[in-house]
């Protein structure tokens, strides 16, 4: 008994444990899944465990992590100041949109130059697209998640339409804009790529993304502006009273958030994508957001470390068909994950029952 | 702090599980690449997926890979050139970039591409295309014969050039039997939209249409349930969709055969006969076709639409293929 008691106070106590522990859980159920399906668990884990084998595969899922870890620090950053960024999705998207549109009408100018310009432009977009929302929020009281889901869609459709403009659209048969000019790509040198052996869309957005990591742990943590928008998050009515701004902080955090969220779109453009598709569906690297910033806590370093782990899931589960298991395994075992630390609450309970019967004892 | 440590052994051990299989090397590789419509979307990456699983499991060793995303295609293609495939097959023109980077950067590796002919000169890429707008024509004649109203519908899923041929085919067909037939056309800008689909077919039933055709994957779907709901004809597209679907209102198909092509172009490279550059799936050679389920159709209509078809073949009738050859059709702009 006392063992058990001591392990869930360990997990409660601990949230970086405690996470470690919801992501064994989240394997475990996967592997029960697997079982009952009559599949290999050997295979199936032992082709994400192979995804991180090599140089190649490494940096292949390094850059699949850029976008989700930029996207899991918009939500965190949300989440930290009281706001529920779920419009993370669409500012991704009209940030991608603002960087392509730049990276192919301005492709004659200097890297040095059009590659801020493109990063700039996608946190603008990004920027814009939560402040609209929050001027609804601040100004007539609408439900911001109510807009944002909304925002989506329209961020969505302006995408596919600017698509089709002809000074945009592709000039071959794809349904996509045209590729945004080399200029104003991130990728890493060729002669690096095959001296080092990486995948050959290796870029150095991760180290913009690690940038941004620290840049947004030291405006919540070290900044009175932080302490102003935590102060809001926590109890706005408090705030208010203390003489804050609490509009202006609703504002401030949504303004930051999607601005996170647009420069995770040029990083997913300018590093990997080269063009912007007409989508059929949401593409999701908004939601996986959510999904990241709940894994890392909405600690920015808990991000960085959950969003290279759903980019190693990503890359890897997206190869998991070759040992003929169905790529679904990795939205199991990400459920399993995120619904075990959603209900940390119960550890919490436990470890209580454990401290007041251990202060009973000590009577 | 025992209990997690046992956990995580326990976690170690279910990796040490982890066995790379061996695999027999004398097999042919067939790898596919989904574009992001996923293999079951009851279009062509779920043709070209059924014709490679019909491959004789013997000599063939096929596996698919979807694509989340539009940046996912390269990643796809190159993880099934580090595995050795013997044949990469790409599925849909959205691919088309991804595969001409891959197949120049590794002229030695073999590709096909269904339904793009970008890489057409490439030494290494075989373009598998279809005259898809025979067979749209083939069930346009259908629709133009069926319809009572003098009203028929088309449904797109996205305007390109090779998405256009099967409007043109369709109101060509329609236009031969019933020429003063309004045509309702819509263009629904995504393929897997399908409550969009689904209104977008009732609005057309309103305006009064009767028979409605589709050519926009999961979007179209949602029309032949509407039809079904409203009691008017569809007619599918792709694959026999009055068994895919299982709907009763479904009168016939314009069938694309991807999983015949498939099927060829594998068993070329297992002969070693692999040729480069486009290979085109029309009437003639069955590659196209308007879809075994044909019993609601009228016979003297069938004979018709069998004679039509004898004709194409022959050459004596040519269907047209872009929008400026058929000024009615209108989603082009």
């Amino acid at each position: 008994m006392e063992k058990k008691k001591n392990l869930t106070t360990i997990i409660s106590e601990n949230r970086f444990i405690h996470t470690i522990f919801c992501v064994i859980l989240g394997f475990l159920v996967g592997a029960i899944f697997l079982v009952v399906m009559g599949l290999d668990v050997g295979a199936a884990y032992g082709r994400l465990l192979k995804s991180l084998s090599n140089i190649k595969n490494i940096s292949y899922v390094i850059v699949y992590s850029i976008p989700y870890i930029v996207t899991g620090l918009s939500v965190a950053f949300s989440f930290k100041t009281g706001v529920f960024n779920i419009g993370a999705e669409g500012q991704f998207v009209v940030g991608s949109m603002a960087a392509a549109v730049v990276g192919i009408l301005f492709g004659h100018l200097p890297k040095i130059v059009l590659i801020p310009l493109c990063f700039m432009a996608a946190m603008c977009a990004g920027a814009l697209w939560g402040i609209i929302v929050g001027v609804l929020k601040t100004k007539w009281g609408i439900n911001e998640v109510l807009s944002m889901i909304m925002f989506n869609w329209i961020a969505f459709y302006l995408s596919n339409f600017i698509a089709g403009i002809p000074a945009i659209h592709s000039d071959g048969s794809a349904e996509a804009t045209k590729n945004i000019a080399d200029n104003a790509r991130t990728l890493l040198s060729e002669d690096l790529i095959k001296e080092w052996g990486l995948c050959n869309t290796a870029n150095w957005g991760i180290i913009v993304a690690i940038i941004a990591t620290v840049l947004i742990w030291f405006i919540i943590d070290k900044t009175t502006l932080g302490y102003r928008l935590k102060a809001v998050g926590a109890n706005k009515f408090a705030a208010e009273y203390g003489g804050i701004n609490v509009n202006g902080s609703i504002l401030t955090a949504l303004a930051i958030s999607g601005a996170l969220a647009g420069l995770a779109g040029s990083l997913q453009l300018m590093g990997m994508g080269n063009r912007i598709s007409v989508f059929s569906s949401q593409e999701g690297f908004g939601f996986a957001g959510i999904v990241v910033a709940l894994m890392g806590c909405s600690n920015p370093f808990g991000v960085l470390a959950a969003g290279v782990f759903y980019g190693w899931l990503t890359y890897g589960g997206s190869k998991l068909n070759l040992e003929q298991v169905p790529t679904q395994l990795i939205n199991v075992i990400v459920g399993t994950v995120v619904f075990f630390i959603a209900i940390s609450v119960i550890f919490k309970y436990l470890g209580n029952i454990k401290k007041s019967s251990k202060g009973k004892k000590g009577e | 702090m025992k209990k997690i440590l046992a956990l995580a052994l326990a976690l170690c051990m279910i990796f040490a599980l982890c066995t790379v299989s061996a695999f027999a090397d004398d097999k042919i590789k067939i790898g596919m690449v989904t574009d992001v419509g996923g293999v079951n979307d009851k279009s062509f990456n779920q043709g070209s997926w059924e014709g490679l699983q019909a491959l004789d499991p013997e000599v063939f060793e096929v596996n698919y890979l979807e694509s989340k995303t539009d940046a996912d295609y390269q990643t796809n293609i190159n993880t099934f050139i580090d595995e050795e495939y013997d044949l990469i097959i790409c599925v849909g023109y959205m691919l088309a970039n991804a595969t001409l980077e891959a197949a120049e950067a590794n002229p030695d590796q073999k590709f096909a591409i269904v339904d793009d002919a970008t890489c057409a000169e490439l030494p290494n890429v075989a373009c598998l295309l279809f005259a898809q707008e025979q067979a749209s024509y083939l069930v346009g004649l259908v629709a133009g014969s069926v319809t009572e109203s003098n009203t028929v519908g088309y449904i797109q899923g996205m305007v390109s050039d090779s998405m256009n041929q099967f409007g043109v085919g369709y109101i060509y067909g329609v236009q031969e039997v019933c020429p003063d037939a309004t045509i309702l056309q819509y263009n629904a800008n995504s393929f897997t939209d399908i409550a969009g689909g689904a209104t977008a077919a009732k609005d057309m039933i309103t305006k009064g249409a009767d028979v409605i055709y589709h050519a926009a994957g999961g979007t179209g779907n949602g029309a032949m349930n509407a039809c079904d709901e409203e009691g008017i004809w569809g007619i599918g597209v792709d694959k026999d969709q009055a068994v895919e679907l299982g709907l009763d209102c479904i009168i016939t198909s314009a069938m694309k055969r991807v999983d015949i092509a498939v099927q060829d172009i594998s068993k070329a490279v297992a002969a070693g006969e692999f040729e480069a550059g486009v290979h085109l799936g029309n009437l003639e050679n069955g590659g196209v076709d308007i879809a075994p389920t044909r019993d609601q159709i009228p016979a003297d209509v069938l004979e018709y639409v069998e004679t039509a078809k004898a004709k194409v073949i022959a050459g004596e009738i040519v269907v047209p293929t872009t929008a400026e050859e058929c000024p009615t059709f209108t989603l082009a702009e």
